[in-house]
């Protein structure tokens, strides 16, 4: 990554900083103090962010996915563009808890990294290969939020159940808005991580043959997008809600992020070439 | 002081002793002149609303009761219902009625509305003339009293019927109440009130359900509801959202087998239930279920008393500033008492000391003016001197102790003064009720 573009990944850093720091004022309980200032602070750092990319891309002449940070600071982007979508239709900055801590550490690794990892694949010049990226990201930013949202319906059903008058019945939007949260980032998310998969999939087979399957990485991407499935699906059918659709997208969640690490094992999935 | 407050509330009985003493707004007037038009009752006021109804007189003496009221009004005998009404005097109605004022003997601790109703109980009475002199300067009182409390303490900081928090809660459930419905099981007093606040929020669809099929008819035709069929209560209930209980049932109706029917019929999706029933109606059992909120009275009694961190330290602190105001206000009162025994006193011994120099006067023979003077300055310094001690005893009397009462009637017997009670009469009306003091 260049010198300007990492100026600009910076300046956001220290935008999404004051979201990280109203999520932690609000685990612990400070009230929202920062309330106020959250939108417009984490909205100046998706602006920044959005021009560190475009600079980025412009500096290596292709869309392309240069090293590990830029994919990193890619999927904060991307996981930011979803919460936002969500911010605007249901005018909550709660999941924020949840997205805004994940935002920050992934953007912060892609700012500080010195000597990041360069993807020297030649698989990777492949204009396709970056429209896999951006659809599994998608999904994944898509997964990530409807975890935070059941988490976050954990705690509201634990608020209300137990009857007393806790914060966080204060501060948590309504059980049913962060119900709805969660199940229409599912669906939202759902028809990316679809389409990453098969691009992924064509590309695998395009280039390997269908020797891919037994590859541990796409083994569990393809357990992920099964749990995916499972949970839209009881959702769909027996309206799940609550600490069962909580325990499957915190299951969700534990495989992508194997999917995630498996890239190290990985023969087909990695970045450097051989 | 001689006030008497004979009272019904949500603590002593039922709502059907309650609705039996209650008075609609309409025969208030009426029935406030039936009070003051009883034997030995000077002024008298009326509070009736759906928790209790206070009835409070200032009689002409001690032992003046309210019984003849309560014969020819209600047409029954109140020691037929002494399980149920409380009877305070004097110091005990005045406590009483800062406490109701100052909503610290509502059901809801703190809730604004009381003192919006005995406000208007005030102006009703005092319209048709029930309230002059003292019940009007105990009435005032009342006012500021409550006015402290809510300044001074946290009582009332976000104190709301139990209807409202039941919205809240139904909020922090279903966010927007637009196009939730609401069943009611039994067709109650409360039902209705927490439906209509729920309505007024949003709520859309009204079922009711009821043992006697056409009170649920009456009260689903006041919301545009519908009516169902009790037989059939199982089968319609997971329709609805929003389940308010109040019936006279011994056992509970719902318990968890029926909750996860209902949660599946309804494929999960939440439901939450307003128990509001005593015996309850709704198994607590039923809450453990996911996606089932069950509340009983004393749960949203609880939310609302939750709000304010340290609610019993505020309730506490409420206590004492009445506690203090009453004593305030009977040591005003006292030392009114005495004000007239002064008065007449000074005026007895005036008229004493003017006669005695009319009579002297044709012995004295001609005086000068100086000499005038000096008779003058004599008789005046040593009835002074006689008073100074007995006025002083009963100023002091009066502010510290009961016993005022006795050394006033020792004064007065000592002393041979007449007309006692025509004169504090008087006195406390020009007080209490603001006019200017002319004597009789």
């Amino acid at each position: 990554m260049g010198f300007m573009p990492l100026i600009w990944l910076r300046v956001a850093v220290v935008c999404y900083g004051v979201g990280l720091l109203y999520s932690l004022l609000l685990l612990s309980k400070k009230g929202n103090l920062l309330a106020k200032v959250v939108e417009p602070a984490v909205g100046l750092g998706l602006i920044f962010h959005f021009v560190s990319l475009v600079e980025a891309t412009i500096l290596i002449g292709h869309v392309t996915l240069a090293s590990i940070h830029y994919s990193e600071s890619l999927l904060a982007f991307l996981a930011m563009v979803v919460f936002f979508v969500f911010f605007v239709r249901y005018r909550t900055t709660t999941l924020g808890i949840v997205i805004f801590p994940i935002v920050f550490v992934l953007t912060f690794i892609s700012a500080i990294g010195q000597t990041p990892v360069m993807i020297t694949s030649p698989l990777l010049r492949n204009g396709w290969i970056f429209v896999h990226v951006v659809l599994i990201f998608t999904g994944y930013a898509g997964l990530f939020l409807s975890f935070g949202a059941s988490l976050l319906y954990l705690a509201q059903e634990r608020a209300l159940k137990s009857k007393r008058q806790t914060s966080l019945l204060t501060w948590l939007p309504p059980l049913q808005t962060i119900d709805d949260i969660g199940y229409h980032a599912l669906l939202f998310g759902f028809p990316f991580m679809t389409f990453g998969i098969v691009t992924g999939s064509v590309l695998a087979i395009e280039r390997y043959g269908p020797m891919f399957f037994s590859d541990p990485k796409i083994l569990l991407s393809f357990i992920m997008w099964a749990v995916y499935m499972l949970l839209l699906y009881t959702r769909w059918n027996s309206g799940w809600r609550g600490r069962r659709a909580a325990f499957l997208a915190t299951f969700a969640f534990i495989v992508a992020i194997c999917a995630w690490a498996a890239n190290t094992f990985s023969r087909v999935h990695k970045f450097i070439a051989s | 002081m001689n006030y008497v407050l004979i009272g019904v509330n949500h603590r002593t009985a039922p709502v059907e002793v309650r609705e039996q003493f209650a008075i609609p707004e309409a025969r208030l007037p009426e029935a406030v002149r039936a009070l003051t038009s009883c034997p030995g009752v000077e002024e008298g006021m009326i509070v009736s609303t759906c928790n209790r109804v206070e009835i409070l007189a200032r009689t002409t003496n001690e032992l003046a009761g309210l019984d003849g009221f309560f014969q020819e009004f209600y047409g029954v005998d109140p020691t037929a219902y002494r399980t149920h009404l409380y009877e305070y005097r004097d110091r005990d109605a005045v406590r009483h009625v800062f406490r109701v004022a100052s909503s610290l003997d509502s059901m809801v601790v703190g809730e604004p509305q009381i003192l919006g109703q005995v406000k208007e109980a005030y102006a009703t009475a005092r319209a048709v003339g029930g309230v002059n002199s003292q019940l009007d300067a105990l009435l005032t009182r009342a006012f500021a009293v409550a006015k402290r409390v809510r300044t001074e303490t946290a009582v009332a900081t976000s104190a709301v019927s139990v209807a409202s928090v039941a919205v809240d809660l139904a909020k922090k459930i279903f966010g927007n109440l637009k196009g939730k419905s609401v069943y009611l099981v039994g067709a109650g007093k409360m039902c209705e009130l927490a439906a209509r606040h729920l309505l007024a929020h949003g709520a859309e669809k009204i079922y009711v359900s009821n043992r006697t099929y056409d009170r649920a008819l009456a009260l689903a035709k006041k919301f545009n509801g519908e009516a169902l069929p009790f037989d059939q209560l199982y089968d319609t209930v997971p329709q609805a959202d929003i389940v308010i209980s109040s019936t006279g049932a011994p056992h509970a109706i719902f318990r968890k087998e029926h909750g996860e029917r209902f949660l599946s019929r309804r494929r999960n999706r939440p439901m939450f239930f307003i128990d509001i029933a005593v015996p309850r109606d709704i198994d607590p059992e039923m809450n453990k279920l996911d996606g089932i909120f069950v509340y009983d009275i004393d749960d949203l009694q609880q939310v609302v008393s939750t709000h304010v961190a340290d609610r019993r330290v505020e309730a506490d602190r409420a206590e004492a500033i009445v506690q203090l105001e009453v004593d305030k206000f009977q040591a005003r009162l006292q030392t009114l008492d005495v004000v007239p025994t002064i008065v007449s006193l000074q005026e007895h011994l005036e008229t004493v000391r003017q006669a005695e120099i009319d009579r002297v006067r044709g012995r004295l023979g001609s005086l000068s003016p100086e000499q005038e003077l000096a008779v003058e300055a004599l008789t005046r310094g040593i009835v002074n001197k006689i008073m100074h001690t007995p006025i002083t005893t009963l100023k002091s009397a009066a502010r510290e102790s009961s016993e005022a009462t006795t050394l006033i009637d020792l004064v007065r017997k000592l002393f041979g003064l007449r007309d006692a009670k025509a004169d504090v009469r008087e006195d406390e009306a020009a007080v209490g009720g603001g006019k200017s003091r002319m004597r009789r």
